[in-house]
């Protein structure tokens, strides 16, 4: 591999790998506080997963990256530095606003995941593999809650509705690309992101309309920036935690 | 009367045969009372316990930590969930066994009363607490009443892979820098009496023991079970090069078993009673998620039953 092409491919890895790592974090912050028991083992599962996946991305990150480790990822880099979707460090808020995140990023990386299957990146595909199986699960989960919570009372129906819409604007963020995803694009080892978006916004919109919601303005403004670095003020907390026993006992094994 | 009493008798035979006692089975309602009592506790306190481990999930210092320990947790909820199924096969509902725990009418484990104040509180509840726990459980297998003993089954399973890692966490600190090795001291220091509190009273003093024996609800007696617990820990704290905070502490050769000191009845009172670090916390937290969440059940109930009618006219 070029040595360009590297470069584009670790961006593009770790970029996944925190989009996994970040909205895991999100989704265990829900460990003891879900609705009932069951669903929150759902919620932990579905953390486990992500948190798993970030794992698998950031070792082959590493591996690209002249032999880093996964944690080298997670522990060691600053804010600016994590490229994750706006959208997976957006606060949990109630279970209807997790859902609402939970629906638009899951079907966002079903189908990317089911685009990667095709990679000629065989460390790509393999990882893809598995966790198309995860995100199917996911997104069945997020829809059917989508339905049981828009459809349900009057109450859940206007606390879904509120999570479609607060988190709308987050939602173009998904598909961001940098100028090197083209040479991956052209190598066959990625799918053209950006081009995604139209199938994903049928597939959302189908689900909101099912559940007696109203779509949000597809035309809105809406934020960007990610894939740079630049985020919310949720990552600096995010962070912190994260890595407050690493930075309080600096160069320890766990 | 006669009647009850013959029933009485074929029961205590049952159980003296060494047969486990199944839902349809007759039970006397003491037993059936007694054993809601004991597994709700069960579940309360796996259920509660998610809080001191969930504390640390999103601090864990490295990913293998951290799916471990999120893994860990929901093994817990998932042996809540066995154990709340259990005590259904009894004619209780989980909707009361959650009010039984909100009012303070059924109790859990004291031991979760505890804070978990550093990253070594996640190897000390996996060596020490789920130690103790395994102990207690190993011998519930052979507990009379029959889904129980099976969820024990499987229970201990899980348990003994969460002890496992909690040692090994442990052991990671220990042959680390000086201060993850204090960070570790100070986590047995403060783990290590509670843990033997988790045993419950001296025999003597115990409550429910006689009549628990007598139906073989509980197969062995809290001293035995601390006693067992002791001897097998010992060993492995030396092993770690972990100091057991009790001066007393020291090998019988005559009784075959480990001496200990005196544990601290007034503070175990004291927490059972609700002045423990935590107590108010852990409580207060799980009222107020489940409050709460009231929407999102109700919405849930209401799709559930929108759904049904929509699905009986199809078929109609």
């Amino acid at each position: 591999m070029s040595q360009g092409i590297n470069s584009s491919l670790i961006k593009f890895v770790v970029r996944l790998g925190d989009n996994n790592l970040i909205l895991g974090h999100r989704l265990s912050e829900w460990c003891s506080k879900g609705p009932f028991l069951e669903e929150d083992i759902a919620m932990s599962n579905i953390a486990l997963d992500y948190i798993g996946q970030a794992r698998v991305l950031y070792s082959y990150a590493g591996q690209l990256d002249g032999g880093k480790n996964e944690d080298y990822y997670a522990y060691e880099r600053r804010e600016h530095e994590f490229t994750n979707a706006l959208l997976c460090e957006t606060p949990n808020g109630d279970f209807g606003m997790t859902v609402a995140r939970q629906l638009y990023y899951s079907v966002f990386a079903y189908a990317l995941c089911n685009a990667l299957l095709k990679s000629k990146d065989e460390t790509l595909s393999g990882y893809a593999g598995k966790a198309v199986k995860e995100l199917a699960y996911h997104v069945r989960h997020a829809s059917d809650w989508t339905l049981r919570l828009g459809d349900g009372t009057e109450e859940s129906n206007k606390r879904m509705q509120h999570g479609i819409d607060e988190l709308w604007m987050y939602t173009h963020d998904l598909f961001a690309t940098l100028e090197s995803d083209k040479e991956l694009v052209a190598a066959g080892i990625i799918p053209d992101v950006a081009a995604m978006k139209g199938e994903w916004l049928e597939q959302v919109k189908d689900v909101i309309q099912r559940a007696t919601l109203t779509m949000p303005d597809v035309n809105a403004w809406q934020m960007e920036g990610s894939r740079k670095g630049r985020h919310t003020e949720n990552i600096g907390y995010i962070i912190s935690e994260l890595q407050y026993v690493t930075r309080a006992y600096p160069g320890c094994e766990w | 009367m006669e009647n009850v009493m013959e029933l009485e008798a074929q029961f205590q035979a049952k159980i003296d045969r060494g047969e486990f006692i199944e839902p349809k089975d007759w039970m006397p309602e003491k037993y059936r009372k007694t054993l809601i009592r004991q597994i709700s506790q069960h579940a309360h306190s796996e259920i509660i316990g998610m809080q001191p481990e969930g504390n640390w999930i999103t601090r864990a210092p490295s990913l293998r930590r951290k799916a471990i320990l999120l893994a860990k947790i929901q093994d817990e909820a998932g042996h809540g969930l066995y154990l709340y199924s259990a005590c259904e096969t009894m004619g209780i509902s989980r909707e009361e066994l959650n009010h039984q725990l909100h009012t303070g009418a059924a109790k859990y484990s004291s031991i979760f009363n505890y804070p978990t104040l550093s990253w070594a509180d996640m190897g000390a509840i996996g060596w020490l607490v789920d130690g103790a726990a395994i102990v207690n459980q190993v011998s519930l297998q052979r507990t009379s009443y029959g889904p129980y003993a099976r969820a024990m089954v499987r229970i201990c399973k899980e348990e003994s892979f969460h002890q496992r890692q909690g040692y090994e966490l442990l052991l990671s600190l220990c042959r680390g820098t000086a201060e993850q090795k204090a960070m570790a001291q100070d986590a047995m220091n403060r783990w290590w009496w509670p843990s033997l509190m988790m045993f419950g009273p001296h025999d003597a003093e115990s409550a429910h023991s006689a009549q628990s024996m007598q139906w073989k609800i509980k197969r062995e007696s809290n001293d035995e079970l601390r006693q067992k617990f002791i001897d097998k820990t010992v060993a492995q704290a030396e092993f770690l090069g972990l100091t057991i905070p009790d001066p007393d502490l020291k090998w019988n050769a005559e009784r075959g078993h480990y001496d200990f000191g005196q544990i601290d009845w007034e503070e175990f009172n004291n927490v059972i009673r609700g002045n423990g670090p935590c107590n108010k916390q852990r409580l207060n937290h799980h009222v107020k998620v489940h409050e709460e969440n009231v929407w999102v059940r109700e919405a849930a109930n209401a799709y559930a039953k929108k759904n049904a009618k929509k699905s009986e006219t199809l078929v109609a």
